[in-house]
């Protein structure tokens, strides 16, 4: 078969593959997004004892291949089956989708933590105290200082993290998932044709460049009021340093 | 490639270097033949707890080498990227229970079949599913090996189905074990073996007819070989004769299976 | 579960340890295949020469926007076939050749690292003091010794942070090769798997395995990077 015979006949396909690799990138971003703030705070503030589970917990998934780590939860819970179904689990590890879900979602939010962790300690101190000379309680401070300063300095390295997570979703494909990777195994496996990994590929590049568009679009956004003109804000200087040191260390 | 860094690694290392597109060339001495099995798929081929692919499978390859003196090592090798890779010259010919399909006949040859083989349904043994209609397995979970003859079949007739394909059939069967797949569909030997031979397979029982249909199950089992190799597939297709005949293989289907495979009685 | 994971013939402690060591011999021949891409790619994104600067922006975006799995099975099946097409349109009787699923992890592990460390690299030589060379072109310095004796060392101490992640990261994309049926550590787990039906003990033992293995790495990049700062004025 020619590569655009292929392409027409199975685009659906491809298609549905599509939607189910960004649905799992978008859910477990966003549950990474929910915990890791909370998370990171603590890695900041807790004391070191208080916080070795956590780095426990963050080492090890950054020292483990994320495939590992599929097998361990998907193929892994199945062998407490009994003591699952007691507690009323079950019915979720029951689902590949779920186990692939909560394996992503841990996964990155051990690295969107530690991202978000840089973010926070970049915070000018300064720039808090004001903040508590004007009266504002903690909360007030993490609201409307630390983590709007945070975030801007952890952007960019957060935006590659998701494209990381959206690269390792192809994984879910071995646990019988039909996102992209799934869907061109299957085709491939009945048609033999090579060329639909070249669309796969195509497919892929294509929801990188569109979401590093629109992240940059964002991250313009946030940086709107201390971009090039504006030296007054004494931050501007630690910020863009911190940012260049930052995609350094990436 | 057990050997930590044997001189051919670093020769191909520095091919990588130095040609950027490095290449093995394959030795053409017609007497050593690489064979490709899959190593996932108990009694016909698998990987035991020394390291070594066994099964039946592997040693009927292994008898057939024998008689057409040749050497051959046995390989193992993915299911997805089986005949992809014989047509690629990883190995000469394939090995690993493969049924002789229409479609696979597009692309590659096969010898004339070594054993015969059905399809069958698989299901919990508390399971309430009596009957196997487009209609009844509606929204149920069926599992079975990507890539196959089986997998083919449910999308076909299963259209309504939850379907879910693995790698290998071992993955298949751990989440049938644990309760993961409504309804596993195989071919008969394998489920049947695990089944009845294993522990984890106690949980299950065989359910239904066989399916027999032609269309799915094609011509039986064949050792599969790229389409210009017609000199060797003529010389297996006479080595498989010769073994029938000369009671070699009736000896090592007795020692995995109760019936004969060959005529499946 | 420790006679599981005796050695011998009943348990599975010898495969898995072949398993770890087909991992450390794939991570270790793609580390200077890899570096080498880096630098070419590198090289390649700095250039004055614009076709030449768009190959090498263009290799590291493609690259990086790739799943590593994808580009496993697009360099394991699909460079095998495309060369052969190659091979017979070139001349029909030529012998077919071969890549093994070793040295295609190789390249497929080594192209995703080599577009990784162009970056690093690029940043590390952007990141370099022009004073410096000027100072070393006052006291008489050749092109090529100020390259060795003053970019090199320089644009190691940079780069060496990003290439230690790069290389943990690499040793974890070494567990894909097990889907192209190479004997690494994590498809002699899933051997094991298969055999005794203990997913949550093979998989977790090998996590253990893989995490240790990247401890250690951590330690010794320390220690480099502690090597390669010497002599920093501290502020």
């Amino acid at each position: 078969m020619e590569p655009f015979e292929i392409i027409i006949e199975y685009w659906p396909k491809l298609l549905d593959g599509a939607l189910i690799t960004l649905k799992l990138t978008f859910l477990c971003t966003l549950a990474a997004a929910i915990i890791s703030p909370c998370l990171a705070l603590f890695r900041v503030n807790a004391s070191p004892i208080a916080q070795a589970p956590l780095r426990l917990y963050i080492s090890f998934i950054r020292g483990t291949p994320i495939l590992a780590q599929l097998f361990l939860i998907y193929y892994g819970s199945g062998q407490f089956r009994p003591l699952l179904q007691e507690w009323g689990l079950w019915s979720f590890f029951r689902d590949p989708f779920n186990c692939a879900l909560l394996t992503f979602i841990l996964n990155t939010t051990a690295y969107q933590t530690e991202i978000l962790r840089g973010g926070i300690m970049g915070v000018n101190l300064g720039e808090i105290e004001a903040g508590k000379a004007l009266g504002m309680n903690k909360m007030r401070i993490l609201q409307r200082i630390v983590f709007p300063h945070a975030y801007r300095i952890a952007w960019p390295a957060l935006g590659n993290e998701i494209i990381l997570m959206m690269k390792a979703s192809a994984l879910a494909s071995v646990v019988t998932i039909f996102d992209i990777l799934g869907r061109t195994r299957q085709i491939f496996s009945r048609t033999f044709d090579f060329s639909i990994y070249l669309w796969a590929a195509i497919l892929y590049i294509c929801i990188t460049a569109i979401f590093v568009l629109i992240w940059r679009q964002a991250e313009l956004r946030l940086n709107k009021h201390i971009l090039p003109s504006d030296h007054l804000i004494s931050a501007d200087d630690s910020f863009q340093s911190t940012t260049v040191k930052r995609l350094r260390d990436e | 490639m057990n050997k930590l860094f044997s001189k051919s690694h670093i020769a191909k290392m520095c091919m990588v270097v130095v040609m950027s597109l490095p290449i093995m060339v394959s030795s053409a001495a017609a007497e050593k033949l690489r064979v490709a099995t899959e190593g996932a798929y108990p009694p016909f081929n698998s990987i035991n707890s020394s390291g070594e692919i066994v099964g039946f499978d592997v040693e009927i390859g292994l008898e057939l080498c024998k008689r057409i003196k040749a050497e051959c090592s046995i390989v193992a090798q993915d299911w997805d990227g089986i005949i992809p890779g014989l047509i690629a010259n990883k190995y000469d010919f394939v090995i690993a229970s493969m049924f002789i399909t229409e479609e696979r006949k597009k692309i590659v040859d096969f010898t004339d079949p070594y054993y015969l083989a059905a399809m069958t349904h698989l299901v919990a043994k508390d399971s309430k599913i009596i009957e196997f209609t487009s209609e009844s397995m509606k929204g149920k979970v069926i599992g079975a090996q990507s890539g196959t003859t089986q997998s083919d079949f449910i999308e076909k007739s299963y259209p309504d189905a939850d379907i879910r394909l693995y790698p290998t059939q071992d993955e298949a069967s751990l989440d049938m074990a644990s309760g993961r797949l409504d309804v596993m569909v195989g071919d008969v030997l394998p489920l049947l073996d695990w089944a009845t031979k294993t522990k984890d397979g106690e949980c299950c029982e065989l359910r239904g007819d066989p399916i027999t249909d032609p269309a799915f199950v094609g011509d039986g089992v064949g050792i599969a070989l790229r389409q210009e190799d017609d000199e060797l597939r003529e010389r297996l297709n006479n080595a498989i004769v010769e073994i029938l005949a000369d009671g070699t293989y009736k000896k090592i289907n007795d020692k995995y299976f109760d019936l004969n495979v060959y005529t499946m009685k | 579960m420790f006679e599981l994971l005796s050695f011998g013939e009943n348990g599975w402690g010898d495969e898995i340890l072949d398993g770890v060591a087909i991992t450390a011999q794939l991570a270790i021949a793609t580390l200077p295949v890899g570096l080498f891409i880096g630098f070419i790619v590198a090289f390649a994104a700095m250039s004055k020469n614009k076709p030449l600067r768009a190959i090498g922006y263009g290799y590291t975006t493609l690259m990086r926007g790739l799943p590593e799995i994808l580009t496993l099975f697009v360099v394991y099946n699909g460079a095998g076939l495309l060369l052969n097409a190659l091979i017979k349109w070139w001349s029909v009787g030529a012998e077919p050749i071969d890549f093994s699923p070793f040295i295609a992890g190789v390249i497929a592990l080594a192209m995703v690292f080599g577009a990784f460390s162009a970056e690093v690299l690029r940043g590390a030589f952007n990141a370099l003091d022009e004073g410096q060379v000027e100072a070393g072109r006052a006291v008489g310095m050749s092109p090529k010794v100020i390259f060795w004796r003053i970019k090199l060392p320089q644009i190691w101490r940079f780069a060496l942070p990003g290439l230690g992640n790069l290389w943990i990261n690499m040793l974890k994309d070494t567990s894909l090769v097990s889907i192209i049926a190479l004997n690494d550590l994590m498809r002699m787990t899933k051997v094991a798997v298969a055999f005794t039906k203990q997913p949550f003990t093979f998989y977790l033992v090998a996590c253990l395995i893989y995490w240790l293995m990247s401890l250690l790495s951590e330690m010794i990049l320390a220690k480099m990077e502690k090597n390669a700062n010497r002599g920093i004025r501290r502020v």
